[in-house]
């Protein structure tokens, strides 16, 4: 092969690639906007299906518990994420057990932690609803911070804690004027995917819901609907959906690779 | 900082995860040794039945059955992966980062949207059937929505971006001097692929296809949504034990041979990876 044609050879795999990732979305945001709402026909630009949204309760109630349960998730998540972090890069010996109860909640399949955590709830008579669901979502969530602090950590300068230590500052002190505005972007960053991961969470959160009405989120929503079929309100709603998912995201790329002043 | 500080920070996270997570998953664990009451329920009473009953033929075909589903998922994603991957480690260095950005971001929408999308494009008033009908093709299509293709295809759409990330890592990190010493030695661009690149980035398809094969076995949603649950995966089986047919200790059974399938793979990827850094190392040495 020359060189000429290997290249156009590697943009037609790129190209072919990222039309099969982007355009059944592309498909959704059109149809999204499409007055009749079916893929059959276009019949103009409308904010219709948008508006249906707005004024289905719902789907707003839904989105509503989706938010409680994500913020709440999400702090809780990077308090605990954050200072374990710290903890285990502060510790020089690496335990094998310790690596794998943090590394776990990342890797093991959904559907176990699910039917874990409500044969473990159910047992104890726990009575489900919004707040398991915010239990259940902080455990892995902690993992996901913690694995973007840590990162951050590897490449800090432990010198500077010595140095603080030498002059006379209590570990806390240390702690919060020194270790935690070195790491806030790392911290600001898991914290947003912690959100991005709480928002889309699906399987978990359907089994740890409890039966009642209020405690139904937005993915779960999203799939009772999607079973029903297809309808031109579920396309609106994948994108609004979508879009806050990814630009979550974006600001937490951004933030997680900005530099830090004066390294 | 002294050596005992790191506990008092590491408490809270440590006690939520063995609360909520170590707990929970012994539980199921215990609870696979327990036999199952006639009317649902537990009854604590040690028995092996189920442990028995995964292995039964029934129960086997459908394992069988996931694990063909999820290998071929896998393997399609890891050849379009790999294939993306060296793409884009090919273009200027300047344009990689984008081009990686805009390859994984779908992975960061929601994975129940990115499903539906492909009901839009499969089903039988869809995008793809509408298409047809606009070319003028009037006969009989096959059905799309609800087939195993329909499956594969979800599961290879929605991973790709994680095979992309994981092959692109060693790709990148390939030294180009290597390739070019393999061509002045007289190498032809396949043989330099075939005999260097890909041997050096072995690493990286196993991770990827360990990941896809992972999460596809023991999915649920997809199987659910474009399968329209016309077949069982081992996901939709565990499932049905918990909310339908009230079988606990038969899904916690299910559930452990899920873990274990999937340490095994762990295992053996990290196995692969290691022996090829090793590998690499004492290439380097050689030198």
């Amino acid at each position: 092969m020359t060189n000429r044609s290997s290249l156009r050879f590697m943009l037609l795999i790129l190209s072919a690639t990222f039309a099969f990732l982007y355009i059944p979305i592309s498909v959704l945001f059109a149809l999204s906007f499409n007055a009749s709402g079916l893929p059959t026909a276009w019949t103009g630009f409308s904010t219709h299906w948008y508006g249906e949204l707005i004024a289905n309760s719902d789907i707003i109630g839904a989105a509503l518990n989706t938010l409680i349960v994500a913020i709440v998730s999400t702090l809780a998540a990077t308090l605990l994420g954050t200072l374990l972090a710290i903890g285990v890069e502060i510790r020089r010996r690496k335990g094998r057990v310790l690596e794998t109860v943090i590394f776990a909640p990342m890797i093991i399949p959904d559907i176990v932690l699910a039917i874990a955590l409500l044969s473990f709830f159910s047992m104890l008579d726990f009575r489900m609803g919004l707040h398991t669901i915010i239990i259940s979502h902080t455990v892995f969530n902690l993992a996901f911070v913690c694995a973007v602090v840590r990162a951050r950590l590897k490449s800090f300068d432990w010198s500077i804690v010595e140095a603080s230590t030498d002059l006379g500052a209590t570990p806390p002190i240390t702690l919060r004027r020194v270790i935690l505005p070195v790491l806030t972007p790392a911290v600001v960053a898991g914290a947003l995917l912690a959100f991005t991961l709480s928002i889309d969470e699906f399987i978990i959160a359907y089994f740890t819901a409890g039966s009642g009405r209020d405690s139904i989120t937005l993915p779960m929503q999203i799939f009772s609907m999607i079973r029903f079929g297809v309808t031109p309100e579920i396309n609106a709603l994948a994108v609004l959906v979508m879009t806050l998912s990814v630009v979550a995201l974006a600001i937490s790329q951004r933030l997680n690779r900005g530099r830090l002043p004066g390294q | 900082m002294t050596d005992r500080k790191p506990v008092y920070l590491m408490t809270p996270a440590l006690a939520w995860l063995t609360a909520f997570m170590v707990v929970p998953c012994l539980l199921i664990l215990a609870l696979a040794f327990f036999r199952r009451g006639i009317y649902g329920g537990i009854v604590y009473e040690f028995t092996l039945s189920n442990i028995a009953l995964v292995f039964d033929p029934l129960y086997a075909r459908i394992f069988l059955k996931s694990a063909g589903i999820a290998g071929l998922a896998a393997t399609i994603a890891v050849v379009i992966g790999y294939a993306a991957a060296y793409a884009i480690a090919s273009m200027p260095r300047k344009r990689q980062p984008i081009l990686l950005f805009f390859a994984v971001l779908p992975f960061w929408s929601n994975y129940l949207v990115r499903t539906y999308a492909w009901i839009v494009l499969l089903n039988r008033e869809g995008l793809i059937v509408s298409l047809a009908r606009a070319v003028g093709f009037d006969g009989d299509l096959p059905q799309m929505l609800y087939t195993e293709t329909a499956v594969v295809i979800g599961l290879v759409y929605n991973y790709l971006p994680f095979v992309i990330l994981a092959c692109y890592a060693p790709l990148s990190r390939l030294n180009p001097e290597i390739h070019e010493a393999s061509r002045d030695l007289g190498a032809s661009e396949w043989t330099t692929f075939r005999r260097v690149t890909l041997p050096m980035t072995v690493p990286g398809i196993a991770t990827g296809f360990v990941f896809v094969f992972v999460l596809s076995i023991g999915n649920f949603v997809t199987p659910a949504l474009l399968g329209g649950g016309q077949f069982q995966m081992i996901g939709n089986l565990i499932y049905d034990q918990f909310l339908t047919a009230n079988d606990w200790p038969f899904g916690a059974a299910l559930s452990m041979f899920l873990i274990a399938i999937m340490m095994g793979l762990l295992t053996l990827q990290t196995f692969a990876s290691e022996k090829a850094s090793g590998q690499q190392r004492a290439e380097v040495s050689d030198d």
